[in-house]
């Protein structure tokens, strides 16, 4: 008896749950399937446009149209190179501070943290104008450095959780052995280290990827990430739905697919290790 | 263990991060600060003064302003509202055992990954637009007139969109939460006779109570920062219904050219930040101690 309720009750909430999951989930859905539908059909009635013919040419047009994938390297550019700058600066600082902790150590990991609470708008003049007057407006390098240090907090942050993890007497006992440094950094910390390192990149392309206030602000055309590029949609551009969609699938494809392995690292990453 | 000389070598291995971030923190802020003093218009340039808070009094008695915090204010409460509230319910329902719960999950947070600007041109044309979207095709189907969401409710519509974006991220925070609550305290609460309520308002809830606050904390950080949504959606009107005090001090700055007047702003901005940092540190540096 307990069990038929109970897979009575499964079975309602496979239902609500998943109505409300493919809810969630539709604008995304729906912008896909437009992306695959001509101009005219995009814009018909919903259960007009499900049964139009699947067609390519929404992306071949956004290609020749905009240099599409011009804008999509920059996005691949400017959220690599901000994580592994971010790293190389990151992984020493966080290292230091989970294995030779000071007095200090959690004062200094609080005030990385409060630099990541100011709010871009009020560094906005300055750094416009010095991006002005160094030439670095619409430059990939300049973006480049902003998102670095907008995210080198979070990534101290969560490679030193990472980090802290890893027992310190395996160093102590690799040191009995007999190993050197090297060794120790080479085979001993480097294998436990790297999961924790893979999981930050991860996180932080996906930050630098979606980031829309930098990217927005410093950029015009030649260095305009894939952000920025989608917004030139808003106006009247937007009114192409299919051309929006296919260049808006391509743009979230990628992040999506990453985002979905990295769903249980984006947690601690974004709660500053406060929940695991 | 820690010997003089691995000290010394960690000062060195931290100091390149510290000095970047107290470069890329002092310095600009420090030039807002100045600026917020200064009377400075990239259009008259050679005219800059020095003003005192003549900017300040300025910005603050700016009609827009008041606006702008109270719009900021509905964004952020309205945002909340709907991400904690229905976060916490979908977190319960996800935690309930059901068919196919790995992709539901992944369904549900997918929302979080897509980026600003797509998010709110998606909902702007393929489902808001008066014409051709598809909450006017739905409207029309049922013989209703189709509404015109942005320009009749532009905040309303923004509060929704950005929703959207941020249920996903409560939602994973409140199950990971939700999920490390040891389920023999459940059983035997249930054993003592507690029902399915008075489980969830004695046991769930207080377990909860962190995961919430970080919760709240983090998208109000992230919420007052709200931009691309606006930007290509209303561009903070009709008139100034939509502007928000970050969407404001762009307008100054970048828009009208008033470096002073918007440098003032950014300087008010990171009061009221900080006013909600120190709360939010607070949580983060018990966690630390352990």
């Amino acid at each position: 008896m307990a069990r038929a309720v109970s897979s009575r009750r499964k079975a309602l909430v496979t239902v609500i749950a998943w109505t409300i999951g493919l809810a969630i989930f539709f604008p995304i859905l729906w912008t896909a399937i437009l992306s695959f539908k001509s101009e005219g059909n995009a814009i018909a009635s919903p259960l007009t446009v499900l049964t139009t013919p699947f067609t390519l040419e929404s992306y071949e047009t956004v290609q020749e149209r905009s240099n599409y994938f011009g804008h999509f390297w920059n996005s691949v550019v400017i959220s690599l190179g901000s994580t592994l700058l971010a790293l190389v600066i990151a992984i020493p600082a966080a290292w230091a501070m989970a294995f030779v902790p000071g007095r200090r150590t959690k004062d200094l990991l609080m005030w990385m943290l409060s630099t990541k609470m100011m709010p871009a708008v009020g560094v906005l003049v300055p750094i416009y104008l010095i991006f002005r007057d160094l030439g670095l407006l619409d430059t990939r390098t300049g973006l480049v450095v902003v998102l670095m240090l907008m995210n080198l907090p979070i990534v101290v942050w969560m490679l030193y959780t990472y980090f802290r993890e890893i027992p310190g007497e395996i160093l102590e006992a690799a040191r009995m052995d007999g190993a050197t440094l090297k060794d120790e950094l080479i085979h001993v910390l480097t294998p436990m280290a790297v999961p924790g390192i893979a999981s930050t990149l991860l996180l932080n392309i996906i930050l630098a990827w979606n980031e829309a206030f930098w990217t927005l602000n410093l950029t015009a055309a030649k260095a305009a990430p894939l952000t920025a590029f989608i917004a030139s949609y808003s106006s009247p551009e937007g009114l192409f739905y299919a051309k929006l969609s296919a260049a808006s699938t391509l743009a979230i494809a990628p992040i999506l697919i990453l985002g979905w392995f990295s769903q249980k690292q984006l947690v601690r990453g974004l709660t500053f290790g406060a929940v695991k | 263990m820690s010997t003089q000389a691995s000290r010394t070598a960690a000062r060195l291995m931290i100091s390149p991060a510290v000095l970047l971030l107290l470069g890329w923190m002092i310095i600009p802020l420090g030039m807002t600060l100045w600026f917020s003093l200064q009377r400075y218009n990239l259009l008259m340039p050679g005219m800059e003064s020095f003003t005192g808070f003549d900017n300040y009094t300025y910005f603050l008695t700016d009609p827009a302003f008041g606006a702008a915090i109270f719009n900021t204010l509905a964004l952020v409460l309205g945002v909340l509202t709907i991400t904690t509230v229905g976060g916490l319910l979908l977190a319960l329902l996800l935690d309930q055992p059901f068919w196919g719960q790995g992709v539901v999950r992944v369904l549900v947070i997918a929302p979080f990954f897509v980026m600003p600007t797509v998010s709110a041109l998606v909902w702007k044309n393929m489902f808001m637009n008066p014409v051709n979207g598809v909450f006017a095709h739905l409207a029309k189907s049922v013989g209703l007139q189709p509404y015109d969401f942005l320009s009749q409710s532009p905040l309303a519509s923004i509060v929704l969109i950005v929703s959207w974006q941020w249920l996903p991220f409560a939602t994973l925070i409140l199950l990971t939460a939700l999920q490390s609550l040891d389920s023999e305290q459940l059983e035997a609460a249930e054993m003592d006779g507690a029902g399915p309520i008075s489980r969830f308002v004695h046991v769930m809830l207080p377990h909860l109570a962190r995961a919430i606050t970080v919760v709240v904390l983090i998208q109000t950080i992230f919420l007052l920062s709200t931009f691309a949504e606006i930007l290509v959606t209303t561009n903070g009107g009709p008139g100034t219904a939509s502007t928000t005090l970050t969407y404001l001090v762009y307008i100054q700055s970048l828009l009208q050219y008033d470096v002073g007047t918007g440098a003032a702003g950014g300087i008010i901005a990171v009061i009221l930040a900080n006013i909600v940092a120190i709360f939010l540190m607070r949580m983060i540096g018990k966690n630390l101690e352990a």
